[in-house]
């Protein structure tokens, strides 16, 4: 494999950050929308 | 040149990427997924003020998925298209051809975002919404980039419904239905996008005649464009009263829609009767095009806000 150099490091951390970023915000946009549809359904008294 | 155009086999960089998550934006056509976004919130809207109406925050969820699809297909296309990217000014400077991102990433980055767009928009909306945004990226990358684009001249009349559903998909994720009027704004986009992308080919010419890209001023010549731009031009000005006509919208949208459609068939002429070669006009259509699209949503937008809270 080849060495990276210092400004490919730092771009691939950049990158892995952002993975990061973007998955947790999808976890967290997932379950917001859980709790909502869970919400409406119990506020109209479905089960 | 119909049927003639074939991929160009220009080898592109295919190096481990070099680039930072920017430049994975950038793969998403920020500047198209705005309008994306934008005309999406109008079809939003615009159902809200028919009485339909989900959670707010639903609505933001669901506005996020249809800009994430919309930027998704943007990379998907920027995929395909990468070996006419290489030959054009305009394009060069996008990620894969500069080597900062190679083509199969993209695909994969395009593939993942558009089957997370639609499961989300399926969640946080309806079934209906997530649907009309999976056709919306499938007609997009298939029927328009791999089939009709370097096909035939009339590649973004028939593509263009892919850029004009965005309103639909919005209007769906609010009220689970697409009724006459979400078409009525698909309608608008539909005949805007010809005289549009025509004035950019105008000047932009020697471009799409470099990357073998059949687009009317290469294939039927200058004069025929022109022509075709302005037969559009006036077809668009009537389509853009028509809201207030099916009762969608008011007085307000009427004098917008009908002032800046008025203003569109004189620039349309303008460029008509212009000498060949001429750039500076077809320019200033092109220009002016994106404003007539964002002034006329806008209006629309404003006369529903006016609905739901006036």
């Amino acid at each position: 494999m080849d060495e990276l150099s210092p400004e490919e490091r730092k771009k691939r951390g950049q990158r892995n950050v952002a993975i990061a970023l973007l998955i947790g915000a999808f976890v967290a946009i997932i379950y917001l929308v859980t709790m909502l549809k869970i919400g409406a359904n119990i506020a109209s008294g479905n089960p | 040149m119909n049927g003639a155009v074939t991929r160009p086999l220009k080898e592109l960089p295919q190096q481990a990427s070099h680039a930072s998550p920017w430049d994975y934006f950038a793969l998403l056509k920020p500047r198209v997924m705005s309008l994306v976004i934008f005309t999406a919130l109008v079809g939003m809207v615009a159902a809200v003020s028919t009485g339909a109406g989900i959670h707010p925050l639903l609505a933001a969820i669901s506005l996020l998925a249809i800009a994430v699809g919309a930027g998704a297909s943007g990379a998907l296309n920027m995929w395909w298209d990468a070996d006419i990217d290489a030959l054009m000014a305009r394009t060069i400077g996008r990620p894969i051809p500069r080597g900062l991102v190679p083509a199969p990433e993209a695909a994969g980055f395009g593939g993942i975002l558009s089957a997370l767009s639609v499961a989300l928009l399926a969640l946080a909306s309806n079934y209906v919404a997530a649907g009309l945004l999976a056709f919306t990226i499938f007609f997009y990358l298939v029927i328009y980039s791999m089939w009709l684009k370097r096909l035939t001249p009339q590649n973004i009349v028939i593509g263009g419904a892919a850029g004009a559903l965005p309103p639909v998909v919005g209007w769906a994720a609010i009220s689970g239905s697409a009724p006459i009027e979400a078409w009525i704004l698909f309608g608008i986009i539909f005949l805007w996008t010809p005289p549009h992308f025509w004035a950019l080919a105008l000047y932009r010419e020697g471009d799409y005649a470099r990357a073998g890209v059949p687009m009317m001023p290469v294939v039927k010549g200058e004069r025929s464009t022109k022509r075709q731009i302005f037969i559009y031009a006036v077809i668009l000005a009537f389509a853009g009263a028509a809201p207030y006509f099916v009762g969608m919208a008011g007085p307000f949208y009427l004098a917008v829609a009908s002032a800046l459609g008025a203003w569109f068939v004189w620039l349309s002429f303008g460029v008509l009767r212009s000498e060949p070669g001429e750039k500076e006009l077809p320019k200033r259509l092109f220009g002016f095009s994106i404003l007539y699209l964002f002034a006329v949503f806008a209006a629309i937008l404003i006369e529903d806000l006016w609905v739901i809270y006036g």
